[in-house]
């Protein structure tokens, strides 16, 4: 606790608690809001690298203030209901895709003490949170009373039960070798004097890949994007959204993004301990890792053609699944030899 | 009323009307959100007896598994209301007799001296891991119990399977080994042509 909050603390009384566990969400939530509309702007410049052009440069200096743009042009829009459709569960969908967005940053770690709930269930927490953003996007398929809405609802639920079987086992072997739910101690779980030697990608790297992978089906990314797949079903899920509803929608799959690059850097890269073991640990590495997986995102988004809807499905259940289910107990093996160094 | 006392009833509040709304909601899929609705609350409760791994269990299995693939199959069905309100009146007492029976089977269970007081559950640290404890529990005491209920849900999902295998005549699925094994040289003849003289 920071001595300079206590006379504050001591002001408030019992309203300190709720009062103070605000402000940690504001400052968690903020900076996730801003680095969504960052992400996009990235994600524009880099595609736009990728396929030499130059990418969005007119509102700002290079481009810097087209976020805000973008906002402020999708705050202003009308939001049309359709007639025919399910008017409250309509609005509430895009809610419930961007509320376990959000949720589940309760329990990530930046460093060794920012953390909002340091709780022991934290991986079980982050897998139960990131299976419910599928509910906001089945509601608004079935909700918009549209054939094309429906289909794309259809095949994200499939799409994300199938991913998150190869998703949860690929967790299992992490908290096998960490021997740990808690976020915090699978980061301490890869410290060591081998800098990157000791992180799980070693050990666990086709894990690693799954997880990788799975996480980018999860998020509904291209090559996984079936569910909006605009040149099959024109938007899927969201083509009957317009204005901040469609922004929901945008907000939560990117916050999902971030979070699976924060995942993946917590559980395979290390978290923010340093790769080499001259240098000192610091939150920076997080970042920089986080932004290496995010990269990894668009990277994949402009090269990847889209997967076939069988050949997707294939690979979740006839690749993944046992490929997990492998290495579950290679590991398990594998710890009870001397050959573990992790 | 202390603070526990006010979330549990809040979320038992919740998990009862969430309960009967799925019994007397109209649309189908209205029925499976409430459904929804009611495990994150019983979930909530569960968390508030510290049964923290049950809990985010319960959400993860049945809300974001479960539920989920029930939703898909309920949204996908066309459901007639009236053809399936008809025999109201005719079920309703064997409907009756049911319930009737169940409320007392819980007050006779829930009214047992067995049955701890939960207000007795020891309260434990904030550090005290719940998943540890079920952990040793299920594969030291409990190790054959579980590997049973294991071996029967394993049966159960290969009877699942093999009764919605058919095999029809004349399907056309991909041979993904073959397409592996193909060769750019099996199925591409490059042809050099002359350029057409100029006109």
């Amino acid at each position: 606790m920071m001595e300079w909050l206590l006379p504050i603390q001591n002001l408030l009384g019992p309203a300190w608690l709720p009062i103070w566990t605000a402000v940690k969400i504001m400052v968690i939530v903020g900076p996730l809001m801003g680095a969504v509309a960052y992400l996009t702007l990235a994600e524009r410049k880099v595609i736009g690298w990728m396929q030499i052009r130059i990418g969005p440069n007119r509102v700002g200096p290079f481009g810097l203030l087209q976020p805000l743009a973008d906002g402020i042009k999708l705050l202003m829009k009308e939001i049309i209901i359709p007639s025919g459709s399910n008017k409250f569960l309509f609005v509430i969908a895009p809610v419930m895709v961007l509320m376990p967005a959000l949720a589940a940053w309760a329990v990530v770690p930046f460093n060794a003490e920012l953390v909002l709930a340091d709780v022991n269930a934290g991986l079980l927490y982050i897998l139960a949170m990131t299976s419910l953003g599928v509910y906001g996007v089945i509601i608004a398929g079935w909700a918009s009373n549209s054939k094309y809405a429906f289909l794309g609802a259809l095949r994200s639920a499939a799409q994300i039960v199938s991913y998150e079987i190869a998703m949860g086992f690929a967790l299992v072997t992490v908290l096998m070798a960490a021997q740990s739910l808690n976020l915090g101690e699978i980061v301490r779980g890869q410290q060591g004097s081998y800098g990157m030697l000791n992180w799980y990608i070693i050990p666990l790297f086709p894990m690693f890949l799954v997880y990788l992978i799975s996480g980018v089906a999860e998020t509904n990314r291209a090559p996984f994007d079936v569910a909006e797949g605009e040149s099959e079903i024109v938007a899927g899920f969201h083509v009957e959204y317009s204005g901040m509803a469609f922004a929901l929608f945008f907000l939560g799959e990117y916050a999902n993004m971030i979070l699976v690059a924060f995942l993946t850097s917590i559980m395979f890269l290390g978290g923010w301990l340093s790769p080499v073991s001259f240098l000192p640990d610091s939150i920076a590495w997080m970042f920089a890792k986080v932004a290496f997986v995010l990269f990894l995102f668009l990277w994949f988004r402009a090269t990847f053609p889209r997967y076939r809807y069988d050949q997707l499905m294939r690979l979740g259940w006839k690749v993944f699944i046992p490929i997990t289910i492998v290495w579950v107990v290679v590991v398990g093996g594998w710890m009870q030899t001397p050959y573990w160094l992790w | 009323m202390s603070f526990f006392d006010v979330v549990f009833y809040l979320f038992a509040t919740i998990t009862v009307m969430a309960g009967m709304g799925v019994v007397v909601a109209r649309n189908p899929v209205h029925a499976a959100l409430f459904l929804v609705l009611a495990f994150c609350s019983a979930a909530g409760i569960w968390m508030l007896l510290e049964a923290e791994f049950l809990a985010i269990t319960l959400v993860l299995v049945y809300v974001g598994a479960v539920m989920v693939l029930f939703l898909f199959v309920v949204m996908m069905l066309d459901i007639n209301l009236v053809k399936l309100r008809e025999g109201f009146w005719r079920w309703f007492p064997f409907g009756a007799l049911l319930a009737g029976l169940m409320v007392f089977e819980m007050i006779w269970v829930l009214g047992s001296p067995q049955i701890a007081d939960v207000s007795n559950t020891v309260v434990r640290a904030a550090d005290y891991s719940n998943t540890k404890e079920l952990g040793r529990l299920i594969y030291t005491d409990y190790v054959y119990p579980f590997e049973i209920a294991a071996v029967i849900l394993l049966v159960a999902m290969v009877a699942a399977i093999a009764l919605t295998l058919r095999r029809r005549p004349g399907v056309k699925t991909q041979n993904i080994a073959e397409q592996v094994k193909a060769k750019k040289a099996d199925r591409l003849r490059i042809v050099s042509m002359k350029s057409e003289p100029k006109v």
